[in-house]
Parts: C-alpha cells; sequence; structure tokens
C-alpha cells in the first residue's frame, strides 16, 4: 500500500456543532432574565438552581427564536418538538442532567451559503453551500472555577438558552470553516435570532475533524475539539489537528476517536478523554415538558421576519442596481446598512452607486469614528455610532446624490454638506443655501472669468500644451477658474466653456 | 367525646367556624394539645411551628371578624406531606439529605390553601423520598397505626393517614407515585384520592417520578376529600402537565344515578387475604341493591403492571434525585478533596439504603444497551395498560377492587423483602401508569385493622369517584372513625 505524502493527497472533512446563545429575554425553561457582566449568581432563581420542587417551563420567546433560524437557513420546521435529559454529574450542572432535544428538534435540515475569499479584496470568491443536519434548543450550564484551593460555581449562565447548530460534514478546509462561521453569524444576527459576541461567549464550536486520502469515499476516523470560543480557535483547529492526523497517518498509526480540547496560547490541541471514558448519558424524555407543538401559524408568522439572505442581496446589488462587488459586499454585511441604502435607492432610483459610494466611504468612516469617541466623557451630544441613530436619514442622502448628479454643487461641495448632515440632520439644501454653496451656472458671468483667466499671461504655456495636443493641459486651468470662483462654478460648465474659447 | 374538636369532619368545622360557636384559634388549640398526647405515640409529624400555627389561627379569626373570611377553609388546620413546599419550613422529604432544608418558596397547593384561608399546620412523616409502602423508610422517625401501633400505617403518606387516624388534623395533604395516598388510607381506614394525572400542579412536590407523581387530597370522609380537592384543583402555569383552564371538567357535577361498576377479573384472586375479600363482595352487595350494574371486565396487561412501574418510576427518580449533590444545598460530606468525590461522599452518606436501591436500578434500566430491552419496553407496556384501562372505562364508569391486598402488617416485618413490599401496589399502580383518577375509600375491618376499597375512573371523573364514595360511606359507618389512643 502506497503511503500518501503531500498533504494536498489528502481531503479534510469537518463538521461542527455550533452553540449559540439566544437574544431572549429570560432563560429558557425559567422566567429568570439573564445578561452579561452580572455578580456571580445574580441570575438565578429556584427553577435555575434546580431547587426541590422546581419544574421547567419552556420560554416561547427561545422558540420562536429557533424556528426564526430554521426559516432563515430554509430548514424544515416539525409539527412536534420535545426535549430530553441528558444525565452526567458535575457541579456546574444544577440539576445534574442537561435538557436538550435529542430525538425530536425543532429544526431540521436546512442549508448555509458561504462565500469563500476571492483572489484580492474586489473579486469575489466562489459561493458553496453547507448543509445543516438539525438544530436543537438546549439550556447552558454554569461555570465552575477554582481558586485558593477551592471550587466556586456561578449560575447565571445556567438556563440561557442555547441553540446547538450542527452541520452536515460537508466542509472540507480551515477557509470554509471560518466563511461558513461568519456567514452564520451574519445571518443570526441580521435576523435577529442571536447577538453572537464571541467574547461575551455567545457562541461556542465543537469541532469534528477527519481526514482521508484525496478520492475516498469512505470518512476517516474523527477526532471532536471542544468548546472553541472563536472564529480563529475554530480555523486554528482544523489546521492544526487535520495536519497532526495526516502526520500519524502518514507514520503508519491509526487515529483513535477521542474528544479533545484546545489551548488557543499554545496554539496546540491535546487530548481530553478517548471513546472508552465516553459518558453514558442515559437519555430520556423529559417528563416534565410535554412534547411541543408548532402550529403552522407560527411558522407562517415568523416566515414574515425573515430578513432577505444576504448573498441575495448582495447578487441582487450586483446585478440589478450595478454595483460594484465591493460597495456590495460591504452594505449586505449589516442588514440595517442595506435597508438604509434601499430607502434612500427608493427616495432617488436614479444613481444607486452614487448614493452606495457616499455610505461605503463616508457614513460609514463618520459612523467608525462616533463608536471610537463614545466612549469619551464630556461630550454632549454623542457622534451618531449606527445608522439608527444617526439624524442623518437616507432620503436626505438621497437628495445629496440628486444636487450633485443635477450639477447643483461639486462632489467635493458635496463631501462638506454631507460632513453637515451628519452632523445636524438638515436637509442638504438648506446647508448649500446657509453656506452659499450653490454653484454657478450663469454662462455669462463664468464666461467672463474664464475670459480674464485665460488671457492671464501665467497660464499662457498651458494654454500652448493644450493646443499642441496634450488633453491634461486644460486642467491647470481650472484652478484659478475655480478660486476666482470661491469654488461655486459647475465644473462641467468651466470644462465646456474653456474648450469654447481656447477652440 | 363524640362532640371533641379533633373528632369533628372539615365540614362540621367549617360550619361552626362561619356560625361563630368556634374561632380557628380553639381549634387549633385542641388540636395543639391533641399533638401533645398522641403524636409521640404515632410519630406522624416530623414538625409542628406551635407558635407560628397559632399567628395563622389569629389572622384567620380577624380576617373572619372584619368579614375578609376567604371560603370554606378559612380557619381549617391542613397538615402536608413533607415533600411539598410550605416558604420557612423544612423540606425534608424525611431524608438525611434534606434533614435541613428550609424551602424558600411555596408550591402551588401551598399557595392555594394560603388564598383558601386555610392553616398550614406542620410536616407530616413519610418514607424517604415518597420510596416505599410502610413509612419505614424515613431517615427522621418511625410513625404507627394508630389502629395497632404494632403494625405500619403504610406508605409513603404514612404520616398523612396516620395523622387524620388519630385525630391529629382534619385534612391533610399526600402525594401519590404508585399508590402512596391509597395505600396508608385504606391501612389507616381514611380516605384518599388521587387525582387524575395533570389537574392538581406539581409545582412544590419534590419529584420522585414525575410523569406519575400527584398531590392529592386526605381525609377522614369523602365530602372533606371533596372540600379540600376544589382548592388544590386549579390550573398553574409553572406545570406544564397541569390542565390549563380550558381542558378542565367542572367539579363538581352531578354522579349518574346508577353507576355501572367493573369489576376486573381475577383481582381477587391470590394473594389477596380472605377478610379483604370478604369486605370488598360486601362493598359489591351493597352497589348492587344501589341499582349499580356490576360487569366483569378484562385488563389482561394488569400483570405487567408492577414490573413496569419499577421500570419507568426508578428510571426517573434516577434523573430526578440527581441534584442532590452537596453542591447548592442539603447534606455536603465533609470527606472529600475535590468537587467529585465531595458530590459522591454526599451522596452515599446522606440517602438511605431503598434510595439507593431505587437509583442503581433506574440508572441500569437507562443505560447504554439496557434501555431498550428496560426503560423502552417499559414505555410500551404503559402505553398498552393505559389503552386497556381507558377501553374498559369506555364501558363502565368505575372500576372497583381493593385498595391492597392484605391488612396493615407489622413493623419490620418485611423490611428485609423489598420485593414482598411492592406488591402492595399491585391494585394502585395501575392507575398512575395510566394517569386515571382513583380513591380509597374503608369499608372494612380485620379485627382493629381497616380495609378499603378502591376505585378507578376515566380522567377527569372525579366528581364521579367521590360520589360513588359518598353513596357508600353514608350507608356505612366508616366516615369520620379514629382510632382510640
Amino acid at each position: 500500500m502506497s503511503q500518501s505524502t503531500a498533504s494536498s493527497d489528502w481531503e479534510i472533512v469537518i463538521g461542527l456543532e455550533v452553540h449559540v446563545q439566544l437574544h431572549t429575554r429570560a432563560k429558557v425553561f425559567a422566567s429568570c432574565g439573564w445578561g452579561f457582566g452580572q455578580e456571580p449568581n445574580e441570575q438565578v432563581d429556584a427553577v435555575v438552581l434546580g431547587l426541590p420542587g422546581t419544574l421547567p417551563v419552556v420560554n416561547r420567546e427561545a422558540v420562536e427564536r429557533s424556528i426564526l433560524f430554521g426559516l432563515v437557513v430554509g430548514a424544515e420546521i416539525p409539527e412536534r418538538c420535545a426535549w430530553d435529559r441528558k444525565n452526567y454529574f458535575y457541579p456546574d450542572n444544577p440539576k445534574n442532567y442537561q435538557l436538550t432535544q435529542k430525538d425530536f428538534p425543532v429544526v431540521v435540515g436546512g442549508k448555509v451559503e458561504i462565500e469563500l475569499p476571492g483572489a484580492s479584496r474586489n473579486v469575489m470568491g466562489e459561493h458553496k453551500w453547507i448543509r445543516l443536519h438539525h438544530a436543537h434548543l438546549e439550556e447552558d450550564v454554569g461555570k465552575l472555577s477554582h481558586a485558593g484551593g477551592g471550587s466556586l460555581v456561578d449560575y447565571n449562565r445556567a438556563g440561557v438558552p442555547l441553540l446547538e447548530i450542527v452541520t452536515e460534514p460537508d466542509l472540507r478546509s480551515a477557509a470554509e470553516a471560518e466563511a461558513f462561521l461568519r456567514s452564520l453569524v451574519a445571518m443570526l444576527t441580521q435576523a435577529g435570532v442571536a447577538d453572537c459576541d464571541m467574547e461575551k461567549g455567545q457562541l461556542r464550536c465543537d469541532c469534528n475533524v477527519s481526514v482521508r486520502p484525496r478520492g475516498a469515499t469512505k470518512l476517516g476516523t474523527r477526532t471532536e475539539t471542544k468548546n472553541l470560543n472563536s472564529i480563529s480557535g475554530v480555523r486554528d483547529t482544523v489546521i492544526y489537528e487535520s495536519a497532526r492526523q495526516i502526520r500519524e497517518l502518514q507514520a503508519g498509526r491509526a487515529i483513535v476517536q477521542e474528544t479533545r480540547g484546545w489551548n488557543a496560547e499554545q496554539g496546540r490541541g491535546y487530548v481530553l478523554r478517548d471513546k472508552e471514558d465516553a459518558h453514558d448519558y442515559r437519555y430520556f424524555p423529559d417528563p416534565d415538558i410535554p412534547t411541543l407543538l408548532i402550529s403552522r401559524d407560527t411558522v407562517q408568522r415568523l416566515q414574515q421576519q425573515v430578513p432577505e439572505n444576504l448573498y441575495d442581496r448582495q447578487r441582487r446589488y450586483m446585478e440589478k442596481l450595478a454595483l460594484p462587488y465591493t460597495a456590495a459586499s460591504v452594505l449586505v454585511a449589516q442588514r440595517r446598512l442595506a435597508e438604509w441604502f434601499e430607502e434612500a435607492v427608493a427616495a432617488y432610483p436614479a444613481n444607486p452607486q452614487g448614493i452606495a459610494n457616499l455610505i461605503a466611504n463616508d457614513l460609514l468612516r463618520d459612523l467608525a469614528a462616533g463608536s471610537a469617541e463614545s466612549s469619551g466623557e464630556g461630550v454632549s451630544t454623542t457622534p451618531a455610532k449606527t445608522v439608527d441613530d444617526c439624524p442623518l436619514k437616507p432620503a436626505q442622502l438621497a437628495a445629496l446624490v440628486k444636487l450633485t448628479d443635477e450639477g447643483l454643487i461639486s462632489k467635493q461641495q458635496a463631501k462638506e454638506v454631507f460632513a453637515e448632515m451628519f452632523k445636524t440632520g438638515q436637509d442638504p439644501m438648506v446647508i448649500v443655501e446657509q453656506k452659499g454653496l450653490k454653484q454657478n451656472s450663469d454662462t455669462g458671468e463664468l464666461e467672463k472669468i474664464v475670459r480674464e483667466v485665460v488671457a492671464d499671461p501665467a497660464v499662457a504655456k498651458s494654454i500652448a500644451e493644450y493646443r499642441a495636443g496634450n488633453e491634461k493641459a486644460i486642467n491647470a486651468l481650472k484652478g484659478p477658474i475655480m478660486k476666482r470662483t470661491q469654488g461655486k462654478a459647475n465644473p462641467s460648465l468651466i470644462d465646456q466653456l474653456l474648450r469654447k474659447i481656447l477652440g | 367525646m363524640s362532640n371533641a374538636l379533633h373528632q369533628l369532619s372539615a365540614v362540621e368545622l367549617s360550619q361552626r367556624l362561619q356560625a361563630g360557636t368556634l374561632t380557628s384559634r380553639a381549634l387549633v388549640d385542641a388540636l395543639i394539645a391533641r399533638y401533645e398526647a398522641v403524636n409521640p405515640k404515632v410519630g406522624a409529624f416530623t414538625a409542628l411551628d406551635i407558635a407560628d400555627v397559632r399567628a395563622q389561627a389569629d389572622a384567620s379569626d380577624e380576617r373572619r371578624r372584619q368579614g375578609k373570611s376567604r371560603g370554606p377553609l378559612e380557619g381549617i388546620p391542613v397538615a402536608i406531606k413533607d415533600n411539598i413546599a410550605v416558604k420557612g419550613q423544612p423540606l425534608t422529604c424525611s431524608s438525611k439529605m434534606l434533614a435541613k432544608l428550609v424551602s424558600p418558596y411555596d408550591a402551588h397547593v401551598t399557595e392555594q390553601l394560603r388564598s383558601a384561608g386555610a392553616i398550614l399546620y406542620g410536616r407530616l412523616n413519610m418514607d424517604e423520598f415518597a420510596m416505599g409502602s410502610s413509612t419505614e423508610n424515613s431517615a427522621l422517625q418511625k410513625t404507627f397505626n394508630p389502629w395497632d401501633l404494632s403494625r405500619i400505617p403504610g406508605g409513603s403518606s404514612g404520616g398523612s393517614a396516620a395523622a387524620l387516624a388519630a385525630g391529629l388534623v382534619p385534612l391533610a395533604l399526600g402525594s401519590d407515585t404508585g399508590g402512596s395516598i391509597r395505600q396508608p388510607a385504606s391501612h389507616c381506614g381514611v380516605v384518599g384520592l388521587k387525582p387524575t394525572y395533570g389537574l392538581v400542579s406539581r409545582f412544590g412536590l419534590v419529584a420522585f417520578a414525575s410523569s406519575l407523581d400527584q398531590i392529592g387530597p386526605m381525609a377522614r370522609s369523602v365530602e372533606d376529600c371533596e372540600l379540600l380537592l376544589q382548592v388544590l384543583a386549579t390550573p398553574d402555569a409553572r406545570d406544564m402537565t397541569c390542565f390549563d383552564a380550558s381542558h378542565r371538567q367542572p367539579l363538581p357535577v352531578a354522579a349518574p344515578a346508577a353507576l355501572r361498576i367493573g369489576v376486573p377479573r381475577g383481582f381477587l384472586g391470590k394473594g389477596v387475604a380472605p377478610e379483604v375479600v370478604q369486605a370488598l363482595e360486601s362493598v359489591l352487595d351493597f352497589y348492587r341493591r344501589q341499582g349499580c350494574a356490576i360487569v366483569e371486565v378484562d385488563l389482561p396487561s394488569a400483570d405487567l403492571a408492577v414490573p413496569t412501574y419499577y421500570v419507568v418510576a426508578t428510571a426517573e427518580a434516577s434523573s430526578n434525585l440527581g441534584r442532590y449533590d452537596g453542591v447548592r444545598y442539603g447534606h455536603r460530606s465533609t470527606q472529600a478533596s475535590n468537587p467529585i468525590e465531595m458530590m459522591t461522599n454526599s451522596r452515599s452518606e446522606g440517602f438511605g439504603p431503598e434510595v439507593k436501591r431505587r437509583i442503581l436500578l433506574g440508572t441500569f434500566v437507562l443505560s447504554a444497551g439496557y434501555a431498550d430491552a428496560y426503560y423502552v419496553r417499559a414505555l410500551r407496556a404503559r402505553a398498552k395498560i393505559r389503552a386497556e384501562y381507558l377501553g374498559a372505562l369506555a364501558k363502565v364508569d368505575v372500576l372497583l377492587t381493593p385498595t391492597v391486598p392484605t391488612p396493615a402488617f407489622k413493623v419490620g416485618e418485611k423490611a428485609s423483602d423489598p420485593l414482598q413490599l411492592y406488591l402492595e401496589d399491585i391494585f394502585t399502580i395501575p392507575a398512575n401508569l395510566a394517569g386515571l383518577p382513583a380513591l380509597s375509600v374503608p369499608c372494612g375491618r380485620s379485627g382493629q385493622l381497616p380495609i378499603g376499597f378502591h376505585l378507578v375512573g376515566a380522567p377527569q371523573s372525579e366528581a364521579k369517584l367521590l360520589a360513588a364514595g359518598k353513596l357508600f360511606e353514608a350507608a356505612h359507618g366508616f366516615a369520620h372513625q379514629q382510632a382510640a389512643l
């Protein structure tokens, strides 16, 4: 048997289990609230702590968020879902069983479109669909920590609604895993299903990796690396673990099916437990929670809340609105930004590119600056950080683009007007008039100025060059004309007059 | 003697309180005197906060004076099994594990009793975590049958039944997973009802086997039982298995004049004591004379009930009792060097032998490789039993059997033979597996020892069961009976 040697002879197969904390007010089986950054054991109640006699009650909001996710990824929403008990003893688990969905998950199937990196920033990469196996709704557990020879446990996280999204083994590289997670996060956040703040542990991943000789149809033995809390952690794990498995196989050793951990500081994985130590969770249907029926009315109502797919929107912007790939990608990355853009286009459909450029260049720059500045003290009016708290409205931005297109103000002037609109939310025309920026389109007066400038001996050389066939030389005359009109002259009119006078 | 307050029914006491010829404080004082004299012999109560019940009684009298009586239970003491939460009171489940636990919240039924004006009157002994049929599995104390102090009161609600039979309280709450209300009621000569699964909220009932557990009323008469049931049986959004308002039958409803009574073929066969058979036959004679039709019915899978029960109940219990690990509350071992060891040792020290036996059995039947042979098969058997019972109850109004095959046995007699003890519940278990309402009513004696009969009805047919029970008790002398102590 010939051993493959080059890593390109191997195919990497990846499946992910993504645990996402849902965006809900209350915990998944208790009315107790939850959030980040509270003192330990402040967000608990008798149910969360599993006090004797307490019972779980399913939070409808968490179920509806889960269904909404299913609709976003085009999954089947079964008519019934049910919960099971997963029994294991650990101090962070208040009941020593976790309520999860083993046999009847709330979401079945579905697929997520991903985009791989292109050849450069400005080039769209390959698109691919990743199938989902299912997604189930379960409860998060608390956190155990060890300090001063003792152990401490915080149950604030216990009972937080967790949607576990399980993919088919469709991913083939670290880059695909990374692209999948970015796409998934965009879909979850754009639909309002989850916030996915990884710094707050709102998204955690278990990563199953196996390798097989390229062309093989049978899957290799897989390992599962648990509890990765960043996209880069997943990427690094895939790179590390696939390389390790290829090395093992090349050395003639078999892959051991095992559960592994990841040390991000050292950039290496380690064995947590092997198959022999695998838990027997003694699953059985939870007798406290009756099978939940999901009415088709509920599904239909939630279907109305499904936003346009990220990449459908991207394609539409490029095909129907003729936006370049980069602008389209920037706009679709945030749902509210895309919607804001579309409101502006609706107000002035003639120039979507002009609107997109102002948003991608000026608006996003100022919003980013607002985010950076907002932490400062003593600022009476906080600069806007998002389009929603921005005083500038889409129709006003559209009006600004229209004024520019009509030649009333120059592109340079438009930037000045934009800066003022961003701060005050005034209509562009008001600002133009206040600042006296109205472009001079009076041909008679402008022609007089043009003739005076052309007569100036200082520009004689440029005129000679222009007449000799150097087209660009004409630009040297435009600056002095602009200066004499205090920038109010219409640039295209200047160009026309110059060409007429110079012949 | 016949006028002593401790001998009166809840209905009679309620009338006197409403008429102003009795105060709740006087009633409570009389019962406290009785408690001090009798409880040491019977061991029904594990705790009674005398100052607290007097304060509750005074508050009730004050409400009545102000015309703010909360209903028929206003001022009436109700004693509560020690697995039902009452805020600020012990919730031990008669286990060393929870010996020091004080509940920080009220069960739904406790809230209902408070808003009905009842006096929450002490904690009643039970088999540890409701696992047993003799109350001998209590880690706290022994309870004795008031009719013969050398015998067991039954269980697991043995404290509840003994307290009623000893005249310590007019009303009590029990819980029933396989017969834990009805079997001690039968042994102590009182009335006990296990409601339809879902009729009474389990919020605040410490779980033994969640799909089987129900809280129910116990009293010395069917009428008193009904009075208490009406307060308990209300919707509660905190228990998803509890019927909401739209799924409830009105209670009470008029019972049909002539019932069709089904007697399961073969139920009076081997293992049933002759005096129990005799008592049952006189009950059937009585109903026949009342114009009821007595028909034999077939329940071919009834033999599967006990094994099915001990798989389903222990499986659920093994998971329900997982939470007692010494981490958050309850007994914590001092012999441990890490959290896992601490949890293991706390459980080894905190649980008694019967609880451990059932946790081990339940863990086994759910284990990988065994679950299909035991747990999954038991679920199938359970579905079959339920279907057979519902089928039979489509043809008859009620099923009538003895409650228990034999009268109360001697303390210690079956302690070393758990399998023999498990057969105590042979007639009561099917109602739990099928989720049906069931009532035990006293119907005779074997010497001093009471014998009860058992009625099972279709879901939410409590009114019919209670009506049938009242018909019998009105014609016999067993209601309001108390042991001479």
